[in-house]
């Protein structure tokens, strides 16, 4: 076991045992699916949308190339800067270049998966630049010092009090611990800090390759303060965001706030052409458009899975996930947390490493169902087990697999095996549960049927004598 | 109509009397049931454990069973996904995936067949009492049958159907996954048995479901707990006079 597994096993143990956060977890989504589900259904057919959103972005993803090379080429027409990197370390380079080269002292940063995923936090700060974060969730799991806990809700595991402990620690005494207050005291200091910075640094929604324009979708306003206010705005982008059409986003950007907060539209939806443009008085002098793979085409390259790069972020699939409910965000110890990141990690930094998550799944696929862009999620799951098999097996389980095998493609040695399972599991109940019961995995919090007196094959040769005493 | 019953492993093992009600219940419809001699099991296990080669030998096996009938009726919504949703995948590229899409074209779950099939939602059951319903996730996604067992329920005399709140979450069983990451499945399990817990107040005396590994977790958690409920597959619901 690597130690990567056995850091998730030893959190699992202790968030699954946490019932009263769990608890929590599970009250703080129903918010969501109350509003969410009657939007979904606000819809002239939901299902239809998803049908043409999964064909749109199918067709995003797999003229991939043609439609980065038309964003580059409108977005630089406007004096938009484009890099493309292929690796977090050239996206983190060609930031920490253009802070020394700009002489930046001070950093806001809105909220971006991708700024986690290649830890440009950590780089910026090993070089001595400050940076505040300041979405109000990623600002407080900032202070704390803590990853996000789902990719659109950072902070969703903690309760009032302990965000206010979180502000006292690091602000001192900030009055009582209702929303609008600690929001009124996250505002006063990160005004200080929009008004201070030099560089804002933030993600996109999505890429209008006709148009080459980003688009962020918010609902706190602090993005369109981090991409205007400071005099260089840099916005790292993964290539699997980019939409063909500025139409597109008439069906994507209601998608999104439907099925990632249960909003029918985001509270601020902004689109990004470009630096301040001549006889403009506001914007920043500087826009910086850094496209990142790190892997992605990776998944590009895998037909089976390529539709894991539809994902548009939303979180749908975290929301109604059982294992994300009961083992929360952190446990999972990626920047995706829940199905699509137990789908796309092992892709992005190592199937071995990482196949664990696909494995830690009942494949229940409620993730599949609740996709807006249809991503095959559960399957995708069962694929990399198969794959990581395929690569590199365990040998025992092989074995096991291998002995079942042999045993089960010979009916003559199964009907045997099988009347022996009677009387088997009546030996099994007068141990079970014991500390050598061999199933005890199971025995230890759930009990074993009572064993029949006949399996069903007896019952039905019995059954089938009386019916016909002479056969 | 001459009907083959596949009867999973565990259910011939650990639950016969839900594989014999379910004959009953076609029988009693007028159909004729087999029971295919040489049929073991579907292979899910080293399936789903991502062993695709090592399952192939058993899924070939079940090909070989049923290669001779007419409609195949499974006991349980995850085991006939196998047949019907996954062994075309499974022998893709090989000789035999002809034979595993025939397989899957004729293959039904139980109530699946029931009401689709045979377009049959009355069978004339009795059963006194309110139960609530789980949704096997195999049966209720990959299958598409919400509406199935819920149509020949409403059809019992006597039976009143209390819907459960979490109807729809996954029990947390998912084969090899239940004993891997034992912790999680059973927190889940936890989930899931406290909404049924909630239907007791409501009068609710029994769990019906269409799957028996769902209930085998189920029933297992809650009288670990202490707190037993009986469990009944669908066809031993459908099977009482």
């Amino acid at each position: 076991m690597t130690g990567i597994v056995k850091l998730f096993r030893r959190d699992v143990r202790g968030t699954t045992a946490d019932t009263p956060r769990r608890t929590f977890i599970r009250r703080a989504l129903s918010g969501y699916f109350a509003k969410r589900y009657p939007l979904q259904d606000a819809y002239a057919d939901w299902q239809a949308a998803r049908t043409t959103a999964a064909a749109i972005k199918f067709d995003a993803v797999n003229r991939l190339d043609t439609h980065l090379e038309t964003f580059a080429r409108q977005a630089e027409a406007r004096g938009t800067k484009v890099f493309f990197a292929s690796t977090g370390a050239q996206a983190r380079d060609y930031v920490l270049a253009l802070c020394r080269e700009q002489g930046v002292r001070s950093i806001v940063k809105a909220k971006t998966m991708t700024g986690e995923e290649i830890h440009l936090n950590e780089a910026l700060e090993k070089e001595g630049y400050g940076v505040v974060e300041s979405d109000l969730g990623e600002y407080i799991v900032q202070l704390r010092k803590e990853h996000p806990y789902h990719f659109v809700f950072p902070c969703m595991h903690l309760k009032r009090g302990e965000i206010r402990a979180t502000f006292e620690k690091a602000l001192g005494d900030v009055g009582s611990d209702e929303p609008e207050n600690l929001t009124m005291v996250a505002r006063r200091v990160l005004r200080q800090e929009f008004l201070k910075a030099d560089l804002g640094i933030s993600g996109a929604n999505f890429l209008v390759a006709e148009t080459g324009q980003i688009s962020i979708t918010e609902n706190e306003g602090n993005a369109r303060l981090t991409c205007a206010l400071p005099r260089i705005h840099v916005a790292l982008v993964g290539i699997e965001k980019v939409v063909p059409r500025f139409e597109d986003l008439a069906l994507f950007l209601p998608m999104l706030g439907t099925a990632g907060a249960g909003q029918a539209l985001t509270g601020y939806n902004t689109l990004y052409a470009g630096p301040r443009q001549p006889g403009e008085t506001d914007g920043p002098e500087e826009f910086h458009v850094i496209l990142l793979d790190n892997h992605r085409t990776r998944l590009l390259a895998d037909p089976e899975q390529r539709d894991a790069l539809h994902c548009i972020r939303c979180g749908a699939c975290l929301n109604v996930c059982p294992i994300f409910k009961n083992i929360g965000g952190h446990a999972y110890g990626t920047t995706y947390q829940g199905p699509i990141g137990s789908v796309i990690t092992p892709h992005l930094r190592g199937l071995q490493d990482w196949k664990h998550l696909s494995g830690a799944s009942s494949l229940c696929g409620a993730c599949t169902e609740t996709c807006p862009v249809k991503i095959d999620l559960h399957h995708h799951l069962l694929q990399n087990r198969r794959n990581a098999v395929r690569e590199k097996g365990v040998w025992w389980e092989r074995l096991l697999f291998q002995g079942f095998g042999l045993y089960a493609s010979h009916a003559a040695l199964w009907r045997f095996g099988s009347r022996l399972a009677v009387p088997g599991l009546k030996l099994h109940s007068r141990f079970s549960g014991a500390w050598f019961d061999p199933v005890r995995l199971w025995t230890k919090t759930r009990t074993l049927p009572r064993p029949p007196e006949r399996t069903f094959r007896q019952l039905w040769a019995e059954r089938q004598k009386q019916k016909s005493p002479r056969a | 109509m001459n009907v083959s019953l596949f009867v999973p492993c565990f259910v011939d093992q650990l639950y016969p009397h839900a594989a014999l009600a379910a004959a009953q219940v076609i029988e009693g419809l007028g159909h004729t049931v087999t029971v295919p001699e040489s049929q073991t099991c579907c292979g899910q296990p080293a399936f789903n454990s991502g062993y695709w080669d090592e399952a192939r030998p058993v899924a070939a096996q079940m090909l070989q069973a049923f290669a001779g009938a007419d409609v195949v009726v499974g006991v349980g919504g995850s085991c006939s996904a196998m047949a019907k949703r996954f062994m075309p995948e499974l022998f893709q590229g090989t000789p035999q995936e002809e034979e595993a899409k025939a397989l899957a074209g004729k293959t039904w779950e139980f109530s699946e067949f029931l009401v689709r099939k045979l377009g049959v939602e009355d069978v004339g059951a009795r059963f006194e009492g309110k139960v609530t319903f789980h949704d096997g996730c195999h049966g209720l996604r990959e299958l598409g049958l919400k509406e199935p067992p819920r149509a020949l329920l409403r059809h019992v005399r006597g039976l009143e159907l209390v819907e459960m709140k979490e109807a729809e979450t996954c029990c947390g069983f998912g084969g090899a996954f239940s004993v891997k990451f034992a912790a999680i499945s059973t927190a889940m399990a936890e989930v899931k048995c406290e909404s049924i817990l909630e239907t007791l107040g409501e009068g609710v005396s029994c769990i019906v479901s269409n799957d028996l590994s769902c209930l085998m977790q189920i029933t297992g958690w809650l009288e670990k707990n202490g707190k037993p409920v009986r469990g009944m597959h669908l066809a031993e619901v459908l099977a009482s006079r």
